[in-house]
């Protein structure tokens, strides 16, 4: 018998489950339409100064989007955003995949980074905008902050759960320590580092509002606010969608990345 | 025939805390033993008699306590590259396809891209998985992937694999097939091999001695008369030496375990 003859049953092989009969893309969509429809229902009988439904937000988004108000508010809310996450990356995965890697290092600073993951960041804004101002600088430093923590936990994280054998390959075959990390530690810990940076994308986006709301008052979260103390409540829901639909599409496109990076993950996770 | 790995009175303490008490395990204790080129040996035992920490102070991925083992001559201080593990589970990559996973070895040897392709298709070849090469492990079948362990510890040339329970966690079948292929690969290769398993089938089958091991020492050395080339498995296992050695092997085991 040739060797590969025995090995590849159907049932070893991936491509082979039956399609499920609702797509999760059905669900995702009657779910929504479900979702709407009762609060289109239980928003139309409460008084429009203590809530809304949906078609009275889409009324607005449409107004507010076509006297520009919501663009350049998206888009000045947009900017401290990327660099405060970008900057809570660069800082975060490299500290975790270090904190994870030393033991040392994990013992002399991991304990920082578990306080401040908890740390109540709110009470903390005023002293921020002692140290960095009312501007763009604040609000980078703000949202920075807040993401860095998720990130930098998930990276620590993702090194710790490296199998010991798979880093056994690498010794066995007399790889350097840095060889180690670069061609073994990463690619493992890269699931962990991408849901890692999912979970930032959350916090990111609440540091921003809570900078718009502390600091000076502008983009998204400032919309927000000057309409909730005019009581226009569905003017004042309507940038909140938008940042809920904002956050969707960051996240399913972070997934995809993953995906991409890191095929192999999702089918030895696959609970189906 | 030159001795080509030689481990000298080897002892090995772990510390266990149990509790609040920490105790140190014996978990090798004075084991000593020839290996001579080109020969194939098992070591086997009951669970937890040091059989593969004695494989892991060979292949340098733990420390003895004290006692040394030279390799190829030379003292071993870690890994190297005359010695390649065949790990229990395959342990490939899972982000590398099955080529890359086997010229992992060779990318950390140094080795440049080109010669390394090339090197890895023809051990690939020789594990009969070319069909294969582009598939990540997570689409390779155990006994697949175990193939595929099998050539990245070959294609670094070792002078002595060393095998983890290679074989242990795959079907019948699948294992009979694998042990076939390992002993072609042995006979053309001519590579000395340390196999660790608890299959007693199997270290008498494959090998020339089998090392028992009991609770941190060295029970008994069998040699097996069976001549090389033993042809395949199947019509071994009528052979009167096999039904000889497998006998005693059992027994001494039996005994440990009554004794246990």
């Amino acid at each position: 018998m040739k060797p590969n003859e025995i090995a590849a049953t159907p049932a070893d092989l991936v491509d082979g489950r039956p399609t499920p009969r609702w797509s999760n893309r059905t669900i995702t969509i009657l779910s929504l339409i479900v979702v709407l429809l009762f609060l289109e229902v239980v928003g139309r009988r409460a008084n429009p100064m203590f809530a809304s439904y949906p078609s009275a937000i889409a009324v607005e988004l449409v107004k507010m989007t076509a006297d520009g108000r919501l663009v350049f508010a998206f888009l000045q809310s947009l900017s401290p955003l990327l660099v405060g996450f970008a900057l809570a990356v660069v800082l975060g995965v490299p500290l975790g995949v270090l904190i994870g890697r030393f033991r040392s290092v994990e013992a002399a600073i991991g304990v920082y980074i578990t306080a401040g993951y908890a740390m109540p960041l709110v009470a903390l804004v005023p002293l921020y905008i002692l140290w960095f101002g009312l501007g763009f600088g604040v609000k980078v430093a703000i949202i920075t902050t807040l993401t860095f923590f998720p990130i930098c936990i998930n990276s620590w994280l993702g090194v710790k759960m490296v199998p010991r054998t798979l880093i056994e390959v690498g010794l066995s075959f007399v790889g350097s320590k840095q060889e180690i990390l670069r061609k073994i530690v990463l690619p493992a810990s890269v699931p962990y580092i991408m849901s890692g940076l999912r979970l930032g994308v959350g916090k990111a986006i609440i540091g921003m509002i809570v900078a718009e709301f502390f600091t000076a008052i502008s983009g998204l979260g400032g919309i927000i606010i000057n309409a909730a103390n005019t009581f226009e409540t569905a003017q004042m829901l309507a940038p909140i969608v938008v940042i809920m639909i904002f956050a969707v599409g960051v996240t399913a496109l972070l997934a995809w990345g993953e995906r991409k990076i890191a095929p192999w993950h999702q089918e030895l996770t696959r609970q189906d | 025939m030159a001795q080509q790995l030689e481990i000298r009175k080897v002892v090995k303490n772990f510390t266990l805390g149990v509790g609040r008490k920490s105790t140190i395990v014996k978990a090798l204790d004075d084991v000593s033993f020839d290996i001579s080129e080109g020969e194939i040996v098992a070591i086997t035992g009951p669970s937890g008699c040091g059989k593969t920490t004695i494989l892991r102070i060979i292949m340098g991925l733990e420390t003895a306590s004290s006692g040394e083992v030279i390799s190829c001559g030379k003292k071993v201080t870690g890994c190297g590259f005359d010695r390649s593990l065949v790990f229990q589970h395959a342990e490939l990559l899972p982000w590398r396809n099955a080529k890359s996973n086997v010229a992992f070895g060779l990318e950390l040897m140094g080795m440049a891209q080109g010669e390394r392709d090339e090197v890895a298709s023809r051990y690939l070849a020789m594990v009969g998985l070319s069909h294969a090469a582009d598939r990540l492990p997570h689409q390779l079948s155990g006994g697949m992937k175990q193939r595929v362990g099998i050539a990245r510890a070959l294609a670094t040339e070792p002078d002595i694999l060393l095998m983890d329970e290679p074989f242990g966690s795959l079907d019948a079948q699948t294992r009979e097939d694998l042990q076939n292929e390992l002993l072609d690969i042995h006979g053309h290769t001519k590579k000395t091999i340390v196999i660790v398993t608890h299959d007693l089938d199997e270290a008498v089958l494959l090998a020339d001695r089998v090392i028992v091991m009991k609770a941190g020492r060295v029970e008994q050395v069998l040699t097996i008369e069976i001549p090389r080339p033993r042809g395949k498995l199947a019509g071994l296992r009528g052979n009167a030496e096999f039904g000889r050695k497998r006998l005693a092997l059992w027994e001494l085991l039996h005994e440990e375990r009554q004794s246990a």
